[in-house]
């Protein structure tokens, strides 16, 4: 069996990519590749177009090895790869909306992102008009005695994000859940193109509210990964500092929100406390509640003062304290554990299947954390676990965010105890010629991937890939055979982002 | 005179519940707010409600039918009707001689009648999910309510409220377990009636889980505000209920006079405010159920007001 490496070999390999290798293939070994995510030795990690190229990432899921290919696509079309490879999908109908470039042989050439709303058709590609009156969308038939239909959405009646939802149920019973989304578009990709990096890393972290440290995070990553800047140790251990706070409150506000959509109020109220403890703590500390534009390629904007520390340590303390006393209730309240267990079950092979990062994987048994592996620093010289379950239903995603805020406790605290002096961020250097950068980070969802090309002190390209994309797919199968009414529960222990896939 | 005083007893009664109805509903929200460390809304919020809404434009979809117009007033006229004939603080009333168990079933069963079918009128998914669910729970619910009140029937000898108030009253009843059985049964149906947790979540914003408020989603205006108004009276009615037939404490029984009246008054409020306290107590410790396991909590109530008609007439037997 070929590697990755292999596979790098094969084509002509790009030199300014870093950390992993980029190569230009093609049209066979793009099939061949896709073939191998097929078979499941390798997993997606994203696919991504240019205005000729099309890009897709791959993890080995043995070796953890990384690498992007590419296919130039001067026809406007590569071979599709979600043929065999279902998780990639929606992010080949992403592809064709934003630039234009048509999978051959793709499964679904229903658009994706591109409602008609925008007045142009492929608006990072060829920029034709759009018609003006659009075919409606067609969701998949479904038929049978006594099916009906029941469309949620986008608008909510709660404070959520806009999604559309068609259920085709029988009686109480989700025979089919199909999604529709892309109603927060706003263009990011559009936006970065021709950015300096200081604008592009502002939007970076306005692609999902909740995940901005994360985001940003990733971003500044694959900006010093391409202009292969060294971080001050002090802004590394601080970054990290950051991303569990991050992690912490909405992990959470996550396991409040999955109670209260079981109607068990009282768990939430609890842990809306500790959540806004913390965002207090943040908000003295570094400026912001949720940590907003800190995190700035080549380090970070402000420092921790002894002031900020102390109140992050109460806050955790704080946390640390209280949080047991919640695990028992939850534990405790059969009521609450008779809706948990065994409700939207994501099978194991289904997880690995799609790649699903954070907790949707790591509740069904999917071992993956991009902490850990590919890993980056500090992470390497703190000490915690990934904790992982294999039942895979909203039980177990609670179980798993439960264990991630105790981990995280821990990685705050280490990192507080351990936090080095020095200075805070070096410099980012406009260098001439085209230098290609990309990141794994681990955000509070899962894995967020960014890959950018940066040209002069501008960004050139840049795709930000949310966790999200191979989790939604996973909500749809996990509702199937549930009831209706247990739909808001699993999609609150799903928690994807809208905003983060709609881009 | 006696004929005067009488209705003017009454209508104290008739007004008095229609007073007090969304008072108890703020009540027991505040507890609930103030049980999960929030500051709540005032008590008087739902008064302020009803008003907002009665002076809201009425919003109707094209496709409705008179049916969906009138069955607001239907559904609060047979509430009203029957939290009236409900004892609250005096026995023997005006029209107590109406005041039949039996009716008070049949008026809250067509309430529901008009209100499923007012939810299936539109056609919109969510009316008919609520509709359809609504009507599970009542498929239920109403067989094990009337198996409750033959029990207590059969023990107090009568369907007739004040008559049942009454012999409760008396000390002839003594400790009995179909009686417990009972309470516990028509406890369990009141909060399935009343759309609480456990079985409906009367506050969620989630229109996939509703019951009773998925049923109501398309009204607005005046015409919600009945609705709302039937839903606060419903919840008063079932405290009182059970109040009146298992705790008739200090009731005031027939014709003694304006100060029994008031002490039977100053009673009823402290029961309100006990139940009430203790529903908010409940549902703050409990979560939903799942949709399914309805019809086992309410076989349940079937089952227990079942079983203490039949113990009835074992006992009797020997």
């Amino acid at each position: 069996m070929p590697s990755l490496i292999d596979l790098v070999l094969e084509g002509r390999t790009s030199r300014q990519h870093m950390p992993w290798p980029r190569t230009v293939v093609d049209a066979s070994v793009w099939a061949f590749a896709a073939n191998e995510l097929a078979q499941g030795r390798w997993s997606l990690l994203g696919l991504w177009g240019e205005p000729s190229t099309a890009h897709m990432a791959i993890i080995d899921r043995d070796t953890t090895e990384i690498a992007v290919v590419s296919i130039d696509c001067p026809n406007r079309a590569y071979p599709s790869v979600s043929k065999h490879h279902p998780p990639a999908l929606r992010l080949e109908r992403t592809v064709n909306d934003l630039f234009g470039l048509s999978a051959e042989g793709l499964p679904d050439p229903r658009r994706w992102l591109d409602h008609n709303h925008w007045g142009i058709r492929f608006p990072l590609g060829d920029r034709i008009d759009a018609l003006s009156i659009a075919a409606p969308y067609r969701f998949l038939p479904v038929e049978g005695d006594g099916v009906h239909q029941i469309a949620v959405g986008p608008v909510h009646a709660g404070i959520i994000e806009p999604g559309h939802f068609r259920f085709s149920a029988s009686g109480e019973t989700v025979v089919r859940l199909e999604q529709r989304l892309g109603y927060t578009h706003k263009g990011i990709e559009g936006l970065m193109r021709g950015a300096s990096i200081e604008r592009a890393a502002q939007l970076a972290g306005r692609v999902s509210g909740d995940s901005t440290v994360a985001y940003a995070y990733a971003f500044s990553r694959a900006v010093e990964a391409a202009l292969q800047l060294v971080v001050p140790s002090r802004a590394v251990w601080l970054r990290a500092l950051l991303a569990e706070l991050e992690r912490l409150a909405n992990h959470l506000g996550d396991i409040g929100a999955i109670c209260n959509d079981a109607s068990f109020g009282l768990m939430q109220a609890h842990c809306n406390v500790l959540r806004e403890d913390l965002l207090r703590a943040a908000n003295s500390a570094f400026g912001h509640r949720l940590m907003r534009d800190v995190i700035i390629p080549g380090g970070l904007a402000r420092d921790l003062d002894a002031k900020g520390q102390s109140a992050i340590r109460a806050a955790l303390a704080n946390v640390q304290a209280r949080f047991p006393e919640l695990i028992e209730l939850y534990d405790n309240t059969a009521s609450l554990q008779d809706r948990t267990v065994g409700t939207g079950t994501v099978a194991a092979a289904m997880a690995r299947q799609y790649g699903a990062g954070g907790y949707v994987g790591r509740a069904s048994g999917r071992v993956f954390d991009a902490r850990r592996a590919p890993g980056y620093p500090p992470y390497d010289d703190l000490r915690f676990e990934v904790p992982v379950l294999e039942e895979g239903d909203v039980n177990a995603r609670v179980w798993i965010r439960i264990r991630e805020v105790e981990q995280s406790l821990s990685l705050a605290n280490q990192i507080l105890d351990r936090l080095p002096d020095g200075p805070l961020r070096v410099p980012v250097s406009a260098e001439a010629g085209p230098r290609e950068g990309m990141a794994l980070v681990e955000g509070f969802r899962g894995d967020i991937m960014v890959w950018l090309r940066l040209d002069g002190g501008q960004v050139d390209r840049c795709h930000l890939r949310d966790p999200s994309w191979f989790q939604w797919p996973l909500l749809e199968a996990a509702i199937e055979n549930n009831i209706v009414a247990d739909f808001p529960l699993c999609n609150k222990s799903f928690n994807c982002s809208y905003s983060g896939q709609d881009l | 005179m006696v004929v005067i005083s009488d209705i003017i007893v009454l209508g104290v009664q008739m007004l008095l519940v229609l007073l007090l109805a969304p008072l108890l509903t703020g009540f027991v929200r505040k507890i609930k707010a103030r049980l999960v460390r929030r500051q709540g809304a005032s008590v008087f919020q739902p008064y302020r409600d009803l008003l907002r809404l009665l002076r809201k434009e009425v919003v109707l979809a094209e496709n409705t039918s008179w049916l969906f117009r009138v069955t607001p007033y239907v559904t609060f006229a047979a509430i009203w009707v029957a939290a009236a004939l409900v004892p609250t603080f005096a026995t023997g009333l005006l029209f107590n001689w109406t005041a039949d168990l039996i009716a008070i079933v049949a008026l809250l069963g067509s309430a529901r009648f008009f209100l499923a079918l007012a939810g299936m009128d539109v056609g919109t998914s969510f009316g008919g999910i609520g509709s359809s669910r609504e009507v599970m729970i009542a498929a239920l619910a109403e067989p094990a309510m009337l198996l409750v009140f033959f029990c207590i029937a059969l023990v107090a000898g009568s369907t007739q409220l004040s008559t049942v108030a009454n012999f409760m009253g008396s000390s002839y009843v003594g400790l009995r377990v179909s009686l417990g059985m009972a309470v516990i049964a028509l406890i369990m149906v009141a909060l399935a009636e009343n759309a609480r947790i456990p079985v409906d979540n009367p506050t969620t914003h989630l229109e996939l889980t509703m019951v009773h408020e998925a049923m109501v989603l398309e009204y607005s205006g005046r015409h919600l505000a009945m609705i709302e108004f039937g839903a606060f009276l419903k919840l008063l009615l079932y405290i009182s209920l059970i109040a009146c037939v298992f705790l008739p404490w200090k009731i005031a029984l027939f014709g003694t006079g304006p100060l029994a009246y008031a002490v039977g008054a100053g009673a009823y409020v402290v029961k309100l405010a006990a139940a009430g306290f203790f529903l908010a107590l409940f549902e703050t410790a409990t979560a939903k159920m799942r949709v399914f396991r309805i019809p086992q909590f309410l076989g349940a109530a079937l089952m227990l007001g079942l079983l203490g008609t039949l113990l009835l007439f074992v006992s009797r037997s020997f």
